[in-house]
């Protein structure tokens, strides 16, 4: 390669910079989503080297279903302390008890309902963009979504009715009230992430990591036991080493089996995984096959 | 797999009938990049329509609106790797009415794969489809004479086929084109070479794929930085800290480099270039990076620092472009509009709209109303002086969209002449 040429990772990660940039120089008050989870900790290292020496100009918002992992929650709060960066946490209990969230089983995900405290912080705080660390490869349906993701006042996604993104020209215009979901890491895959992880030698939640932990399988996967979810009558509960590919609701997020300890093992497992990483994790996304583009036309990420 | 691999950006150009949906699974399938799960999910798909084998084009088929309407309504983005490169495909639909989305998807490609079946050869849409490749400016063209099974692997009949093309091509000024015979069906010539095909000798699509030379698909001569956002910390510690963060476009620039700050026109000296990762000596397109300087000069975003060259920008209220309307509503000539070129945003107007380009024919319509998916040649008169370059130059710094200031939307894609 010339002198003139980027590795794909740094070619990503000026990507990821430049759309940050945009994001901070044309929105009037963004924010950036920060759940504890890998992509999202990418998410941070990309915005200290779209800003630094600079603080942030945005806060980083966590909308936590409470259904999260202690590990994630431990990382967040760690990082977001070691940066100096202000986090605002909103919590799914606040709509619960505001009566917008009717909780019919507590033993069911709460990812659906993220969306309705989303919208209610979006319109405490006014945020007009938020950045969040959805990946293009990870679902069908944010496949097609744009970067710069316009939403209306329901923070509905309309697939059929996006604005056309040309070169890197965004366009961030939004009308009072409307917002726009920012996705800079879009083109990046698995893969980029754990090889950028590993690169930038980032901290990342233990679980992630294999690790011994009482399972139940239920419909081929899984299932981590906690207070929320416990055996039904004739299953058996085994401890299985394991990792999670993904962080979410610890009702609906699954482990695989796993024996890679280091990132170098996960990024050698990754590269033979024959399963994708959602598919592998998420019996959220497995309800339907338009499960994802549903939920995004009801204001999720 | 190693984290110094290139990037390539390629999109795919035909109709459903051309195999194109089958090309992408053939690709995604003989490069191991499809998963199990996605793999399974398709062969039940297959199976409850009632097909004899999977039907890889299944893997493209994105959301339910889509399935709904049996079309693919959209730009859909897919990525696979080999050790060589990564890629990331942008799978434009073929349809008439989707100009829109083959531009939108062009205008960040390396490479565009053009597909053709082999039994109909160069269609009035292969012709519309080079064309909007020129148009955008893509770099690299492949045609992929598909269907090759179909014509008994005839090399008289991909010979034909490829006069016939190369004749059309060489009226686009089009200079690295690449013809391919192939069945993305059999699997011949996409990632395997197959048996097939002895007679041809050059590379197989995904060979292709891995060793086409990007390096200088972006002006490497022509230093260009917009700056996007001012780094003030006003912290104790960096007190005095005043840095200009973008991301450089064009050409490079070095410590101590002379520059000039358009459109102010004031010259000074680039003190530091400053990153996350310490500071560089040396930086070039398309990094992203935060530049010092020796003086004080007033400088905000939507400013370009350039440096002498044989090819300066133009600082100028006026140009002309060609243009692609993306809108549903058509151009209103009495209203003003947004153009947001590199890191500004101004009123413009329409002062002449010149012709129409019939995408078909490539003939020339005058005076014409402006509707979407038109090609039009415009001049564009503009509240403030843009700092700009030919698209042929610089297609960073040559390209600009226009916004419609009452809905917001992005309604027209321009390539400065």
């Amino acid at each position: 390669m010339s002198k003139h040429t980027l590795s794909h990772l740094d070619a990503l990660e000026s990507e990821s910079i430049h759309i940050m940039r945009e994001v901070a120089a044309e929105c009037k008050n963004p924010a950036l989503l920060f759940s504890g989870g890998k992509d999202s900790i990418v998410m941070l290292r990309l915005a200290e080297k779209a800003f630094r020496p600079a603080k942030f100009p945005f806060p980083l918002v966590h909308i936590d279903t409470e259904h999260n992992f202690p590990e994630v929650i431990a990382t967040r709060d760690k990082l977001a302390a070691d940066l100096g960066e202000r986090l605002i946490v909103r919590s799914l209990e606040d709509s619960i008890k505001r009566g917008t969230i009717v909780i019919k089983d507590e033993s069911k995900p709460r990812n659906p309902f993220q969306s309705v405290t989303l919208l209610e912080t979006i319109a405490e705080f006014g945020f007009d963009a938020c950045m969040g660390g959805a990946r293009r490869d990870e679902e069908k349906a944010r496949a097609k979504e744009r970067i710069f993701s316009f939403r209306d006042e329901f923070g509905q996604w309309d697939p059929k009715n996006q604005r056309p993104e040309l070169w890197d020209t965004y366009n961030t215009r939004v009308h009072p009230g409307e917002n726009i979901r920012v996705f800079p890491i879009s083109n990046w895959t698995e893969m980029d992430i754990w090889q950028y992880i590993g690169r930038e030698k980032l901290h990342i939640p233990s679980i992630y990591y294999a690790h011994e932990r009482e399972v139940i399988r239920r419909n081929g996967m899984l299932v981590p036991i906690s207070d929320l979810v416990q055996p039904k009558t004739g299953e058996k509960v085994e401890v299985v080493t394991v990792r999670f590919r993904t962080v979410g609701d610890v009702t609906c997020t699954a482990p695989v089996e796993s024996n890679a300890r280091t990132v170098d093992e996960i990024i050698e497992e990754t590269a033979t995984s024959r399963i994708t990483e959602r598919g592998a994790t998420r019996m959220d996304d497995q309800t339907s096959d338009a499960s994802m583009e549903l939920r995004k036309k009801e204001g999720y990420f | 797999m190693n984290t110094t691999t290139q990037l390539l950006r390629f999109i795919t150009a035909g109709s459903v009938d051309d195999g194109k949906s089958t090309l992408i699974g053939r690709l995604l399938h003989d490069s191991k990049s499809i998963f199990e799960d996605q793999f399974s999910a398709i062969s039940k798909t297959s199976e409850k329509r009632g097909m004899d084998a999977v039907d890889l084009s299944l893997l493209t088929d994105g959301l339910q609106a889509e399935r709904e309407q049996g079309i693919t309504i959209d730009v859909a983005y897919r990525y696979f790797a080999t050790p060589k490169r990564k890629f990331i495909i942008g799978d434009t639909p073929g349809h008439e009415q989707y100009t829109r989305n083959m531009v939108t998807a062009a205008s960040t490609a390396n490479l565009v794969v053009i597909l053709i079946d082999a039994r109909r050869g160069v269609l009035v849409q292969t012709r519309r489809h080079t064309y909007l490749a020129s148009l955008v400016g893509v770099p690299h063209i492949v045609l992929a004479v598909n269907k090759m099974d179909m014509v008994d692997y005839s090399q008289a009949r991909f010979d034909e086929i490829v006069t016939e093309y190369k004749a059309f091509a060489a009226q686009l000024n089009l200079h690295d084109v690449t013809c391919i015979p192939m069945s993305a069906l059999v699997g011949d010539m996409v990632v395997d070479r197959g048996e097939n095909l002895a007679w041809y000798k050059g590379p197989a699509l995904l060979e292709l794929l891995e060793k086409v030379e990007i390096d200088h698909d972006v002006n490497t001569s022509d230093f260009r930085f917009p700056v996007q956002w001012v780094c003030r910390p006003q912290s104790e510690e960096h007190h005095d800290f005043r840095g200009f963060a973008g991301r450089i476009e064009a050409g490079e620039v070095s410590v101590g480099d002379e520059v000039t700050i358009l459109p102010s026109g004031r010259s000074t000296k680039v003190k530091e270039i400053v990153t996350y990762d310490g500071k560089l000596q040396t930086a070039f397109a398309p990094q992203s990076v935060t530049i010092t300087l020796a003086d004080e000069i007033d400088i905000s975003r939507g400013d370009m620092f350039v440096k002498a060259s044989a090819n300066p920008p133009k600082v100028e209220k006026a140009f002309e472009a060609m243009m692609c309307w993306l809108s549903e509503a058509p151009l209103d000539k009495n209203r003003k509009y947004l153009v947001k070129h590199t890191t500004r945003t101004a009123k413009c107007l329409f002062s002449s709209i010149d012709y129409r380009v019939d995408v078909n024919t490539l003939e020339k319509h005058a005076n014409p109303e402006v509707n979407m998916n038109d090609i039009v040649r415009v001049g564009i008169k503009i509240q403030q002086p843009l700092v700009f370059d030919s698209y042929t130059t610089d297609r960073a710094t040559g390209s600009f969209i226009v916004i419609d200031e009452a809905t917001n939307n992005t309604v027209a894609a321009g390539m400065i002449a």
